[in-house]
């Protein structure tokens, strides 16, 4: 399975190595730095690299290379999966996950890596468990520690393992039990330079935030659960209930976990609440272009749609642009083209517009791609799809807890990286 | 200077740990992981730390294990020192800190401590924490990277530990397994059934191991499900899932699935829906693998949902589609859409979703497909313009219908700014007129025009080509452009140079009049290239073209050599191969074989036993019991062993045998001489006696989470042995469970039962024990349809055996009926109509009727409302008319001895040895079911003297049996 893990930063440093069984040499990295060089971006890497001896499968995420080092076949998602697995760990327990957190909590990083992988086969992947072994660094305990000598590494061990419920620690307990669930749904579409639909999709997820005191058995039902066209699931999640009553039935685990995700077939018409009104137009023989954006609400149920911002990749022959927003601020990076405007919240009544001019290369020729234009956005207290939570019960504890529910929509695609989603497709 | 600063450090930091203060210590151990971390050499510390093993300190003894871990291996003596810890450790009483230091143990590559590890994995694997056993389980793969002669040992080992029920360990001891010895399929076998029921309870990683390992399996012992006539319509499939095997069997179908193969499938399908993606691929690989065709419509959903995941899980998930489109388009075609490539994806993302697009593309969406297409092409990203390019012409060629539309585009492409575009496109353009030239020579001629501007090699190349080969089409450009390369002859690049010489040739043997010299002077060019290959070319192609005494008949055949038609290349999707190698794995991603990489076997032709699976789980109590009768009583003809051959003999040798009868032949099929009853007689005209016990069972349904197969022995033992017999000579042996078992296993709903009837011979024994019913330990929530609602006019009417006594009668039957109304309007005087019974007894009451029998027959009755009357009729299964008594142990030894006769019915698979005794509500006569599962013969017995009854209790139980059992 996986025998060694080198932490490569953006300018092509190692700066961390772990080796789980005989130590693999630095120098293995060195197919991947061919692979790296060659690639135009970062994201284009190919995620499997075959050297003479070892395959190198490697993740990138927030601009860090996680590469596995493999000598044997494996089924390569397994790797995968598991290094975002760390990674999502580390985000966990650093609040982010930077060269920086990293090298900081390098003590921690190896004791983590030491109980995730166990001879190359991962052993406690759940962050409960990883948290009553080794507790998260915080400021104040950091300080306590470097005064009182005292550590990280949690006194008690570790009986999250044994049990039949790994994913939840025994003895919780709470003053106040509260059970919170986030519906955040984001639409992903095309939409071409007419204005009509290619695809869209909505993709969701439930986010819990689950603080109950003992073992609690939850149920939640949803009023219209036909809705949810194909649905993954956290382990705890008891698959038969749901097959036979489209019920979820479960233990939670203690803190912040994902329910569920689903996604909303494109049978059903996704309602794209926003629209943008276009004219990007360059003259043959001109070296000025002009440029005209204007966005607009459509379908959004009387929720305002916050938090917008717009993003295009202009030609590589444009040389600057100079333009006037009615709100907002834009910038233009000349080095990679890419335009981007922050609108802030849409008012109906004063639509938001971008407008002005771009000049040209001198002597370049009318460039002959089309822009293709990124919308974010957010909308509080509406999940798009009309996915409604029934109710949610409690069994097995005797208090009464805290329930709330919260609903968002936004524009967003799947990778964390960039949240970009709806993709309009222009015209020249 | 940097070195000796690195050499004061250590010094420093050896200080600290040889120090008394505990935080010095750690602080040390710290800044010592941190310079591991960064790759640096510290193991000249080694002695320093090794001290500091024992420590009391959880978070020094951690940080020392992973120094020690990191340098054991460059140490190997200093590390010896740190032993002895480890094996105090591995005595603790805590289960945690054995299992740690084993961990540890066993990370230490040390090749002396190879006995010492091996005996430690031999104690943890029968450690009673389940978690001491996984990291045995762990170990052993340390183990046998370290001493691979070890690996005979280690096998052991697994055997032993996959024996394990525990969900902890499955995981873990598969991947050892497919590690140590991947080829013992044996050893799977007897934990085959347990695997596929414990797998939604493992935890992820471990899924993964076990299902491709089981993947594997499956193609080793069952036979193949792909068969072109088997189609079958979706809706029906879902409706009728469970009962699959039998319907099949219904419908004469030649192909059967093994209940076995269908367990497999029926229970990963769920781990579909799991959060991590490794799972989800590992299910769809395992129903590409395994699942008949019209099953594979399940994984498409879950695979394009994964293409919302991570960037790397797209990649890997749609290389195994485009694997996937190739063979079954239908499979994806609805999700098309998913495929549509967005801006911000990574090159080699969108490459794969071209492939898919184009592999998906048939005559109805090609349109869609090229819209699409078209507006790929305007991208920025370079090598994804020309991919989208070569897609359009794989559309081309696949689709005839589209060919010329697919031509007419790549053509107003030419004139496209960008050189990649043309370039390709000219290549693509090649390719495609290779198949139809005739019609297109003003494309070539456009081309031509072309050529001036185009600089990309293999673009030039290709024109030159297509100019030489149809020539005949563009008799006077082909020379001009000739006259050109000779010009700029030198300065091409080498394919352009062998294009150049190759269209010389063919123009000097179609048109030697005007290109003669043209030739003659780019042949000597290439006579003098730098370039071996074009030297070579080039003096080949003048003994080929130009006739001299030398050459001799070979430049007669000039003509057909170089101008023979060619066969239009095939534009095939890289993937076309790839289907070689398993789905999911690492060397279907490379598409070359890595190390270790399992091959799939092909599906056997005909399936290998398939009772090496059946699980055998206790001992049949029962057999011992008549062994030891045996030995009391001699004289008896009583033998329990000798069964087997006697069933052989069967009917036909009954009546011989009966004559016989001599107690020492050790017969045990009676004579009934001296009992002359008109039953007996009865038993002998009847075919089914011939086997003179018949057994029979009752449902038996067990709680979800208790599966019957981990009762352990002694509970078995614990539960009441009871004997009965009637004057009607016949044994009736019933074991039951104790209620207290029953619900110390919180398993309200077990209920095994089994009847063991013997007919002895004619010794006249009379011994009455009192039978008392018992009560029903589960009575089945099920109730069964009367009368339907559409047929009883909005009556619809249920009924429910309640097992509970009969409060009007000992020799009647409860019998629940629910009658619900479903129409609009009110029914009245619903009555149960009394002419229509026919001959038997029934209590009326508004809603419950009592029917008495004691004949299998169906109760017939009818319904009447005010308006209507309907008829229905009851059948009861047999077993309905039992009611439980109890017997004593005391009874039953005194008496099995004599009587024990019995018969086997093979049944595939049987759940534990139980018994059952009963009554017959009618009669009150004796029913002793019992069931005993043995390997290879697990059977069912039944002994009563109502031959019908207990034939058809036989019959039910079995099929209740094969439905229920895993």
């Amino acid at each position: 399975m996986i025998h060694s893990l080198f932490l490569i930063n953006a300018s092509g440093d190692i700066f961390l190595e772990k080796h789980w069984k005989s130590v693999v040499s630095r120098s293995v990295c060195d197919y991947f730095f061919e692979a790296l060089e060659r690639a135009t971006e970062p994201e284009n890497v190919p995620p499997v690299i075959p050297t003479p001896h070892h395959f190198l499968i490697n993740v990138l995420r927030h601009r860090i290379y996680f590469v596995a080092v493999i000598q044997s076949e494996v089924p390569p998602l397994f790797v995968i999966e598991f290094l975002h697995r760390v990674v999502d760990t580390f985000q966990d327990y650093f609040g982010v996950c930077t060269e920086a957190a990293i090298k900081d909590n390098v003590v921690v990083v190896y004791e983590l890596l030491e109980e995730m992988l166990d001879n190359g086969f991962p052993l406690a992947t759940e962050s409960n468990i990883l948290k009553e072994l080794i507790k998260p660094p915080t400021i104040l305990r950091t300080v306590v520690n470097t005064i009182t000598g005292s550590t990280n590494v949690g006194e008690q061990l570790p009986t999250g393992q044994l049990s039949v419920v790994p994913w939840r620690r025994t003895g919780v307990k709470y003053t106040n039990n509260e059970a919170y669930f986030d519906v955040v749904e984001e639409i992903d579409a095309i939409i071409d330079k007419s204005g009509s639909t290619i695809t869209a999709e909505i993709q969701g997820v439930v986010d819990a935030c689950v603080k109950l005191t003992g073992m609690p058995d939850l149920t939640l039902s949803f009023m219209n659960p036909r809705l949810l066209d194909d649905v993954s699931f956290h382990p705890c999640v008891r698959f038969k209930r749901w097959e036979a009553e489209r019920i979820l039935s479960f233990i939670p685990p203690d803190g912040n976990f994902r329910l569920l995700s689903y996604h909303v077939s494109s049978q059903n018409l996704v309602a794209i609440p926003v629209y943008v009104k276009h004219n990007i137009s360059f003259r043959e023989g001109s070296s000025q272009g002009r440029f005209e954006l204007t966005l607009g609400p459509k379908q959004t149920m009387g929720k305002a749609v916050e938090s917008v911002l717009v993003s295009s990749q202009l030609p590589r022959g444009v040389l600057n642009a100079n333009l006037n927003p009615s709100q907002g601020t834009y910038t233009f990076d000349p080095v990679t083209k890419l335009l981007s405007w922050d609108v802030g919240k849409i008012n109906p009544q004063k639509l938001p517009s971008l407008k002005g001019s771009m000049s040209l290369q001198t002597g370049a020729s009318k460039p002959d791609e089309n822009p293709t234009i990124n919308i974010q956005f957010k909308i509080q207290q509406l999940a798009i799809s009309g996915l409604k939570v029934n109710r949610l019960d409690m069994y097995g504890e005797k208090y009464k807890p805290f329930k709330g529910i919260k609903y968002m929509t936004k524009a967003g695609k799947f990778q964390n990286d960039c949240h970009l989603l709806v993709i309009q497709k222009l015209a020249g | 200077m940097l070195n000796h600063c690195f050499l004061c450090r250590n010094e420093d930091l050896k200080e600290m740990l040889e120090s008394n203060k505990e935080s010095l210590k750690l602080e040390a151990m710290k800044r010592i992981v941190g310079l591991i971390a960064k790759g640096k050499n510290a193991s000249e510390l080694f002695p320093a730390v090794v001290k500091n093993v024992a420590s009391k300190n959880i978070e020094l003894k951690k940080l020392v294990y992973v120094y020690l871990v990191r340098y054991a291996e460059e140490q190997q003596d200093l590390a010896l020192l740190s032993i002895s810890t480890f094996q105090r450790a591995l005595k603790d009483p805590n289960q945690l800190i054995r299992a740690s230091a084993l961990r540890v143990l066993s990370s230490i590559r040390v090749p002396i401590i190879v006995p010492i590890m091996m005996l430690a994995i031999k104690e943890a694997a029968t450690d009673l924490s389940p978690y001491v056993r996984k990291t045995a389980a762990h170990a052993i793969q340390k183990l046998y990277s370290l001493d691979p002669d070890q690996k005979e040992h280690l096998i052991e080992v697994i055997e032993k530990l996959l024996k394990d029920k525990s969900t902890l360990v499955a995981g873990s001891v598969v991947m050892a397994f497919e590690e140590v010895c991947p080829d013992r399929i044996d050893l799977i076998h007897k934990n085959y059934r347990k695997l596929c029921n414990l797998l939604v309870d493992v935890e992820e990683w471990g899924q993964v191991v076990i299902i491709h390992m089981l993947t594997r399996y499956a193609r080793t012992q069952f036979v193949s499900p792909w068969r072109e006539d088997a189609v079958f319509d979706e809706n029906s499939e879902k409706t009728f899932y469970d009962s699959e095997e039998e319907r099949r069997v219904d419908q004469s179908k030649p192909y059967i699935m093994d209940p076995d193969h269908r367990l497999l499938l029926r229970n990963t399908k769920p781990l579909l829906q799991s959060r991590n993606t490794a799972v989800v691929m590992a299910v769809s690989q395992l129903y590409w693998h395994l699942s008949p065709k019209h099953e594979l419509s399940v994984i498409t959903k879950s695979l394009v949902r994964l293409l919302r995941s991570h960037r790397e899980v797209q990649y890997i998930v749609l290389q195994n589609i485009a694997t996937m489109s190739i063979q079954r388009k239908g499979m994806f075609e609805p999700f098309m859409k998913s495929f549509y490539v967005r801006s911000t994806d990574a090159t080699h993302i969108k490459t794969l979703k071209l492939e898919i697009l184009t592999n998906l593309a048939n005559e109805a969406n090609i349109s869609t497909i090229l819209r699409e297409l078209q507006t790929y092409v305007k991208s920025q990203d370079k090598a994804f313009v020309a991919a989208t390019i070569q897609a359009i012409g794989r559309c081309a060629t696949n689709i005839s219908e589209v060919t010329d539309t697919c031509l007419n585009g790549l053509v107003l492409l030419l004139s496209n700014r960008d050189e990649t575009v043309v370039a390709e496109s000219v290549v693509v353009i090649k390719k495609l007129l290779q198949t139809q030239p005739s019609q297109h020579s003003d494309i070539i001629k456009h081309m031509a025009k072309l050529f001036d501007n185009i600089t990309v090699p293999m673009a030039r190349a290709s024109i030159l080509w297509l100019m030489g080969e149809y020539c005949e089409h563009v008799p006077k450009i082909a020379p001009d452009v000739l006259r050109k390369m000779a010009k700029t002859f030198t300065s091409e690049e080498d394919i352009v140079k062998l294009q150049t010489v190759n269209l010389a040739a063919k123009l000097y043997l179609s048109n030697s009049k005007q290109t003669k010299l043209l030739t003659q002077y780019i042949l000597n060019l290439g006579k003098y290239d730098q370039n071996y290959d074009i030297r070579d070319r080039t003096r080949f192609i003048r003994q080929l073209i130009v006739p001299n005494e030398k050459s001799g008949a070979l430049s007669r055949y000039a003509r057909r050599i170089l101008m023979a038609p060619k066969p239009a290349p095939v534009l095939q999707s890289a993937f076309k191969d790839r289907d070689r190698f398993q789905l999911g794995t690492l060397s279907h991603t490379l598409n070359s074989q890595s190390n270790g990489y399992l091959e799939l076997s092909d599906w056997p032709a005909v399936a290998p036993d398939q009772s090496v699976r059946i699980v055998e789980v206790v001992e049949p109590l029962f057999l011992c019991v008549f062994n030891s009768n045996r030995k009391q009583k001699n004289g008896n003809a009583v033998k329990g062993e000798s069964r087997s051959e006697n069933e052989s003999a069967s009917e036909s040798s009954l009546s011989e045998s009966s004559s016989e009868s001599g107690s020492e032949s050790g017969s045990e099929f009676d004579s009934d001489s001296d009992s002359g009853t008109g039953q007996k007689k009865n038993t002998k005209s009847k075919p089914v006696m011939n086997l003179c016990c018949i057994l029979i069972c009752m449902c038996n349904i067990w709680h979800p989470f208790l599966n019957i197969t981990y009762l352990p022995p002694q509970i078995i033992q614990k539960a009441l042995l009871l004997i009965i017999i009637t004057k009607l000579f016949s044994i009736h042996i019933v074991l039951s469970f104790s209620n207290q078992f029953v619900a110390s296993c919180r398993c309200s709903l077990l209920r095994l039962c089994v009847f063991l009837a013997c007919q002895f011979d004619a010794v006249s024994w009379h011994v009455r024990v009192s039978l008392q019913a018992s009560f029903p330990v589960f009575v089945p929530e099920t109730s069964h349809e009367l009368l339907h609602r559409m047929t009883g006019k909005g009556l619809s009417a249920q009924y429910r055996f309640t097992r509970q006594p009969c409060i009007y009668g000992n020799s009647m039957v409860s019998l629940q009926l629910t009658l619900s109304n479903s129409s609009d309007q009110a029914l009245e005087n619903i009555h149960i109509s009394e002419k229509s019974s026919t001959g038997q007894n029934i209590h009326h009451f508004n809603a419950i009727g009592e029917l008495h029998t004691w004949t299998c027959g169906s109760v017939l009755f009818s319904f009447s409302t005010k308006e209507d009357e309907f008829s229905v009729s009851i059948q009861p299964a047999v077993g309905e008319l039992l009611v439980p008594i109890t017997m004593t142990e005391a009874d039953f030894t005194k008496e099995k001895l004599t009587w024990c006769q019995k018969a086997n019915q093979p049944i595939h698979f049987c759940v534990c040895i139980s018994r059952f005794a009963g009554k017959t509500v009618g009669s009150g006569c004796l029913v002793l079911v019992s069931v005993a599962l043995k390997d290879p013969d697990a059977g069912i017995t039944i002994n009563t003297e109502k031959t019908v009854m207990a034939s058809m209790l036989l019959r039910q139980v079995k099929i209740t049996l094969t439905n229920s059992g895993p």
